[in-house]
């Protein structure tokens, strides 16, 4: 057990995820973007932020009040339950069986660049499903995936846009992401 | 117990929905929540979601039905699995064939899942002691519906907030209801106080055992009742004389806009349908402000959605 991100921390890269999400998506120059990334999204834009249950819920009401913060406007936050385009629906999950939850997002994501949020990028198959079913509620001018801790380990062909921490765990080894809003503290840990 | 809980993790264990006495309240807690995360797919531009692609749903039914079935087979269609629809009237049941072989056959060509509504009590059982498939219960007999009695509950629960403490009467044809035993099963399991009303001659046999309270008059309970189930009278089930005259009935279990002025304001009207209008119910009252009979139909399928994604959930843990 070794605390790799601590409350400090975490606000941190919160803080730095909102900097380059902000910058990238408005159009302010700052030292940090890629240098495509202006012209992949010019100007003011649409911009929304889904978190993919649970955790990364907490983390997209948190970017997105940080953002409507220095936005200086409301930046819509929504919530995804992607168990029902999971692709292990139909594999023996002993008694990990996920829950069906609510998807709530109250806002046509038409034409709007959404921020995908989760807590830990690891194999893909979650940032998968999300686009999937983000897709089944309209289409979005652009996803972009932000994540607080982004895992060696893909299965598919997907990466972060922002990415927090970089860990290089070994495959099996358990990454647990802890958030006040859910689990009283601030935490990461890796077995 | 059909629920695990491991570390706040609950999962569901059962790949037959027969019936809703054998189910724990938490069973049923978990079937509701579960609804819920499905009402959302009904509201948006593609409305469907993958969790069923590649699976066969059939729905066997040996009995009519509208709402119910045209509801499931929705309910898998949106869940992105093919559905067979198999109807005794134009099929080889009318040449003799056994449900048994009918079912055998069926899954021969290799479903997963059977929706089945019968005449006989136990017919959805005894199915799923046959065969592999899982088997969702949508009527037997006068035994169970609980399908309609989940949606029902949902309807009251997603009004209501929760059924602790309700007073809930469901009145009018009890004895030949298999919705007003789901119906109790689910409200009495989740903290409501059930009263059954109607007529002596339609009270089924040995109510007393059941966990209700019984009532012959509808003026009684009407002032006292915070929900109101209104049966339909089913004419094709009836022998005999159960009541003198349907002017008689409606006189006395109708619910008339007369009566509804004497029932809490906040009441909710309710009524598995099809509506026999101007006879257990008028018709300003069904289309009225308390009336949420077509609510329970749009809820019904996400309650249907659930059932038969819980069911092959649990048959996949099999595997």
């Amino acid at each position: 057990m070794k605390v790799v991100l601590s409350s400090k921390q975490i606000e941190q890269i919160l803080r730095d995820l909102t900097n380059r999400i902000f910058s990238d998506t408005c159009g302010v120059v700052s030292a940090r973007r890629e240098p495509d990334a202006v012209s992949e999204i010019p100007g003011e834009s649409d911009i929304a932020v889904v978190g993919i249950r649970s955790r990364g819920e907490v983390l997209a009401e948190r970017l997105s009040s940080k953002l409507s913060k220095k936005l200086g406007r409301e930046v819509p936050c929504g919530t995804l339950d992607i168990t029902l385009y999971r692709d292990d629906l139909n594999s023996p999950q002993g008694e990990g069986q996920p829950q069906v939850r609510t998807t709530e997002i109250g806002f046509d994501v038409d034409g709007k660049i959404i921020i995908l949020v989760d807590d830990v990028l690891y194999t893909g198959r979650s940032a998968r499903a999300a686009m999937d079913a983000l897709i089944d509620l309209g289409r979005p001018r652009a996803i972009k995936l932000a994540v607080l801790v982004d895992r060696a380990g893909r299965e598919l062909p997907i990466q972060a846009d922002y990415a927090g921490y970089k860990a290089d765990v070994a495959p099996g080894k358990l990454v647990q992401v802890s958030l006040v809003e859910s689990d009283g503290k601030d935490e990461v840990i890796v077995e | 117990m059909a629920i695990k809980r491991k570390s706040n993790q609950l999962s569901w264990q059962r790949k037959h929905l027969l019936g809703l006495r054998e189910l724990s309240a938490e069973e049923i807690t978990y079937i509701l929540d579960t609804a819920e995360g499905f009402e959302e797919i009904s509201t948006r531009s593609v409305k469907k979601a993958p969790a069923l692609r590649g699976k066969i749903v059939v729905n066997l039914f040996f009995e009519d039905s509208t709402r119910t079935r045209n509801s499931f087979t929705l309910a898998a269609s949106r869940l992105s699995a093919d559905v067979i629809e198999f109807t005794e009237k134009t099929s080889s049941v009318s040449k003799g064939e056994t449900l048994l072989d009918t079912a055998k056959n069926l899954e021969a060509m290799g479903i997963d899942i059977v929706v089945i509504r019968h005449s006989a009590a136990g017919a959805p059982k005894f199915l799923s002691r046959n065969i592999n498939a899982c088997v969702v219960n949508a009527g037997d007999g006068y035994c169970e519906h609980p399908t309609q009695g989940l949606l029902d509950v949902y309807t009251i629960r997603k009004l209501k907030g929760s059924l602790e403490g309700l007073r809930i009467a469901i009145v009018g044809d009890i004895a030949h209801s298999r919705v007003a035993r789901s119906d109790m099963w689910a409200m009495t399991k989740l903290g409501a106080e059930v009263i059954f009303v109607g007529p002596p001659t339609l009270m089924p046999s040995q109510v007393e055992k059941l966990p209700v309270k019984v009532s012959y008059s509808l003026d009684e309970v009407i002032e006292k009742v915070d929900v109101i189930n209104m049966l339909r009278i089913q004419f094709e089930r009836l022998g005999g004389n159960p009541f003198p005259s349907v002017r008689e009935y409606s006189h006395y279990f109708g619910l008339t806009v007369e009566r509804m002025k004497k029932a809490k304001p906040d009441i909710l009207v309710m009524h598995p349908g099809p509506i026999n209008r101007g006879l257990e119910m008028e018709s300003e009252v069904a289309d009225g402000r308390n009336s949420v009979i077509l609510q329970q139909v749009t809820n019904g399928l996400a309650v249907r959605m659930a059932v038969l994604f819980l069911v092959n959930q649990a048959a996949a843990q099999e595997t």
